[in-house]
C-alpha cells in the first residue's frame, strides 16, 4: 500500500504538536489533515473517510474519550490512537478498552512513531479486510431476503429484532413454504453469532439412527460404514446457531438425547466417550400442531418448553396479499437475471391473480409459479396465460383424460414440487415409503435436472 | 537568486565541515553555495523544561534572514533539536520551501559513549545536510534503504544509507532544482523591470 493511500486526522487543541505531527507524517507521504477540537474532527469524519486519528485525550469541550465514541460510531473500522501527557496513562487504558489500537505519550521516541503507524497501517488493512468478506459472507450467505410491508410481516420482523439478540431458543411456526429458513437465517444474521456459522438440520429428512449421527457425529467404527471420525453439525455450529427444520418429525430417542444436549450443552460423538463442550443457539421450525403432539404423547412436553421459550408465528401468504406484488417482481428479477431474460412487469391481469389465488404452498408455491412463468413468457411482461396454478380451483378437471399412471406422474411431480424436492416429506404426505417414491421418481424421470 | 546559504547555528565552530559540504551540495545539486553566519536569537527557539532547541522556530529565523541571492538555506546546529511530538529529530526542513536545519549535537560518537570518530561525523552531517535539502526540492522519504531520502530514526540508520540519491529521486531532484531555477530567473527579470517586491512563498515548516 502507497503512503498516500493512508488518510491521517489529527485532532490536538494545541497547534504545536498538531502541526509537528502532521509535518512528520507527510514528509513519509501520508495524506495528513488536522483539527483543533472535537466539532472540527466529527465535520472532517462525516466529509471524507480517514484510515487512522490521531486523538489528544484532554481538550476543552468534548474529550477525546467521548470524541472516540462519536468516531466509531461513524466508522467502525477506523484506527484511533489516543495522544496523552504521562499523567492520563490510566485514561489511555480505558481508551484502548474502549476500542482505541494504541497511545502515545508525548513526547514520543521517532522510531516508536514509525513502528506505531506502520502497524496503525496494517492494523487498518486487516480491519477494512475483514469488513469486505463479512459483508461478502452476509452477501452469500443470505441470497433471498423476507420481502414484504404488510403489517403481518412487520409485527414477526418486530418479533425476529427482539430475540435475535438475546441466546434464547425460537420455535418458528407457519405453514410449510412460509419462510421459516429464512426467518431462522434472518435471527443469526442479527444476533452477535453472525460471524460464526448457521448450520441447518431438515430433521424431517433423517430416519432417527442418521439423525443422530448428523448431529453428534461418529468416532470411527461406531457402526458399520463409520469408516472415520465424522464431526457433527452442533460441532461445527460452534459459537453459531443450529436450525432444525421439521422438529416435529423427530422420535423418542432423539427426543430425548436432544433435551440432555439442550440442558447440558454437551454431548459425544457416536461410539465415542469424550465429553463435547459446544456453544450454540438452537432455533427450530415445525409447520405441526406441537400441543397436539404433546397431548397425544409423541413429543415430549419437557422438549417442548425448553424449545418453545420464544415463539414466531409466520403468516400463511393469503394472509399478507399486499405482500404478493412485491414479492412476485423480487423473483422476477431473480430468474430474469440468471435465465438471463429481459422480462421486468407483470400483465395488471397477471398480477390480480396471482393476488386472488389462494396460495397453498405460499412463498415457495409463488416461486415456482413466477419461474414457470419466466420460462414460458415470450414479451417483455408476464401474462395471466404464461401464469399455471397446480392448486387452482378449476384442478378438478386438472388431469383431463389423463391415464392414471399419467395423473400419478402429475400428482408426484407437484408433490415434489411443494417439499421443494423433499423426499422423506413428499413420501410421508403422499403415505408411501420412501423406497417406493425412488422408485416412481425413476420411472416418471422426474429427478431434478442439475441447475 | 540561486545560492544555497550554509549557516553555522549555536557556538558551532567553523572548521572542517564547511569545505565537504559546500563541496557536496554543489556536486549534488548543481547549486553554488555562500557560508555566512546570521544574527539568530537561539534563546527564543530554546525549551528549558526539556532542554532542547524547537527547530521550527530555528527553521522560521533562518528563512527570515535569507538574503535575496539564497534560493534555499541550510543551518548547521551543534544544539539539541526536536518537535513538540517527538523526543528529539536529527534535522527539520521546509518541504518545497526554502528552508532546512541539521543538527550535530546527536551526530558525535561520543553522545553515545563511543571514541571520537571525526570522519564518520562528517559523512553522517553530509548524509543529513542532504536528505534535509531534499525535502526543501519537494522529495518526501524513499524507501530504497541506499537512498540518502530514506527516513532515519536512529543514528545507525544514518551510517547504513548511502550520501547519493537513488535514481528516482536523484530525478526529482533535477527537476526540483530547475524548478527552482526557473523562479530565480522570472524573479530577477521581474526585479530588472523594476515593478516587483521579491516576495516568499513559505509552505508549512517540515
Amino acid at each position: 500500500m502507497k503512503p498516500e493511500d493512508t488518510a491521517i486526522l489529527i485532532v490536538d487543541d494545541e497547534a504545536a504538536v498538531r502541526e509537528s505531527l502532521c509535518k512528520w507524517f507527510q514528509l513519509d507521504g501520508y495524506r495528513v489533515d488536522t483539527a483543533a477540537d472535537a466539532v472540527e474532527a466529527l465535520k472532517k469524519m462525516q466529509e471524507q473517510p480517514w484510515d487512522i486519528v490521531f486523538l489528544d485525550i484532554k481538550m476543552p469541550g468534548m474529550d477525546g474519550l467521548e470524541l472516540q465514541r462519536r468516531i466509531k460510531q461513524i466508522d467502525k473500522g477506523v484506527v484511533t490512537i489516543m495522544i496523552t501527557a504521562f499523567a492520563s496513562v490510566d485514561t489511555s487504558i480505558q481508551a484502548l478498552k474502549e476500542g482505541a489500537f494504541d497511545y502515545v505519550v508525548k513526547p514520543i521516541d521517532p522510531d516508536d512513531m514509525s513502528h506505531l503507524i506502520r502497524n496503525a497501517i496494517d492494523h487498518r488493512r486487516l480491519v477494512t479486510e475483514n469488513l469486505r468478506l463479512r459483508r461478502q459472507i452476509e452477501e452469500i450467505s443470505s441470497p433471498d431476503k423476507i420481502i414484504g410491508e404488510s403489517q403481518a410481516l412487520r409485527q414477526v420482523m418486530e418479533r425476529v429484532a427482539a430475540v435475535a439478540e438475546t441466546d434464547s431458543t425460537v420455535m418458528i411456526r407457519g405453514e410449510s413454504g412460509t419462510g421459516k429458513e429464512l426467518v431462522a437465517r434472518a435471527i443469526h444474521s442479527m444476533s452477535n453469532r453472525r460471524y460464526s456459522p448457521i448450520i441447518t438440520i431438515n430433521c424431517g429428512a433423517y430416519t432417527e439412527g442418521l439423525l443422530e449421527s448428523e448431529l453428534f457425529g461418529h468416532e470411527k467404527g461406531a457402526f458399520t460404514g463409520a469408516l472415520y471420525q465424522r464431526r457433527g453439525r452442533l460441532e461445527m455450529a460452534d459459537k453459531g446457531t443450529v436450525f432444525l427444520d421439521e422438529i416435529g418429525n423427530i422420535g423418542e430417542k432423539m427426543q430425548m438425547d436432544l433435551l440432555r444436549v439442550i440442558e447440558t450443552r454437551q454431548f459425544t460423538r457416536l461410539g465415542g466417550d469424550k465429553l463435547l463442550n459446544v456453544d450454540f443457539r438452537i432455533i427450530c421450525a415445525t409447520n405441526k400442531d406441537l400441543e397436539k403432539a404433546v397431548r397425544d404423547g409423541t413429543f415430549r412436553e419437557d422438549l417442548y418448553y425448553r424449545l418453545n421459550v420464544f415463539s414466531i408465528v409466520l403468516p400463511p401468504l393469503r394472509e399478507r396479499s399486499s405482500d404478493i406484488p412485491l414479492i412476485a417482481q423480487h423473483f422476477m428479477q431473480k430468474f430474469a437475471q440468471s435465465m438471463n431474460k429481459n422480462i421486468t412487469e407483470f400483465s395488471p391481469e397477471a398480477l390480480e391473480m396471482l393476488v386472488k389465488y389462494e396460495w397453498p404452498g405460499n412463498v415457495r408455491e409463488l416461486r415456482n409459479v413466477v419461474e414457470r412463468a419466466m420460462v414460458t413468457a415470450k414479451g417483455r411482461r408476464i401474462e395471466a396465460d404464461d401464469l399455471s396454478f397446480p392448486f387452482s380451483s378449476s384442478s378438478s378437471d386438472f388431469f383431463g383424460d389423463d391415464s392414471l399412471e399419467e395423473v400419478e406422474r402429475k400428482h408426484i411431480r407437484n408433490i415434489l414440487e411443494r417439499t421443494n424436492g423433499n423426499v422423506a416429506q413428499a413420501a410421508q404426505i403422499l403415505k408411501i415409503s420412501r423406497l417406493t417414491l425412488y422408485n416412481k421418481i425413476e420411472k416418471y424421470q422426474l429427478k431434478k435436472k442439475e441447475p | 537568486m540561486d545560492y544555497v546559504y550554509i549557516v553555522p547555528v549555536g557556538s558551532i565552530r567553523d572548521d572542517f565541515w564547511v569545505e565537504p559540504l559546500e563541496h557536496a551540495v554543489m556536486r549534488t545539486f548543481g547549486l553554488k553555495t555562500r557560508y555566512r553566519r546570521f544574527d539568530l536569537d537561539l534563546a527564543r527557539a530554546y525549551d528549558a523544561r526539556r532542554g532542547q532547541y524547537d527547530s521550527a522556530e530555528i527553521l522560521r529565523q533562518l528563512i527570515a534572514a535569507l538574503p535575496p541571492d539564497g534560493c534555499r538555506v541550510l543551518g548547521v546546529a551543534d544544539v539539541d533539536l526536536f518537535i513538540p511530538i517527538l523526543t528529539f529529530v536529527f534535522g527539520e526542513a521546509q518541504l518545497n520551501g526554502a528552508g532546512s536545519v541539521a543538527s550535530l549535537h546527536r551526530l558525535h560518537n561520543e553522545y553515545y559513549g563511543l571514541p571520537r570518530d571525526k570522519h564518520l561525523m562528517l559523512e553522517r552531517l553530509l548524509k543529513e545536510a542532504l536528505h534535509e535539502l531534499g525535502h526543501t526540492f519537494g522529495l518526501i522519504h524513499c524507501h530504497d534503504p541506499r537512498c540518502v531520502l530514506r527516513s532515519s530514526t536512529y543514528v545507525e540508520d544514518i551510517d547504513q544509507k548511502s550520501a547519493e540519491f537513488c535514481e528516482a529521486c536523484r530525478e526529482k531532484v533535477r527537476a526540483g532544482v530547475a524548478a527552482c531555477r526557473r523562479q530565480a530567473r522570472s524573479a530577477a527579470g521581474k526585479t530588472n523591470r523594476g515593478n516587483a517586491v521579491r516576495s516568499y512563498d513559505v509552505p508549512p515548516i517540515v
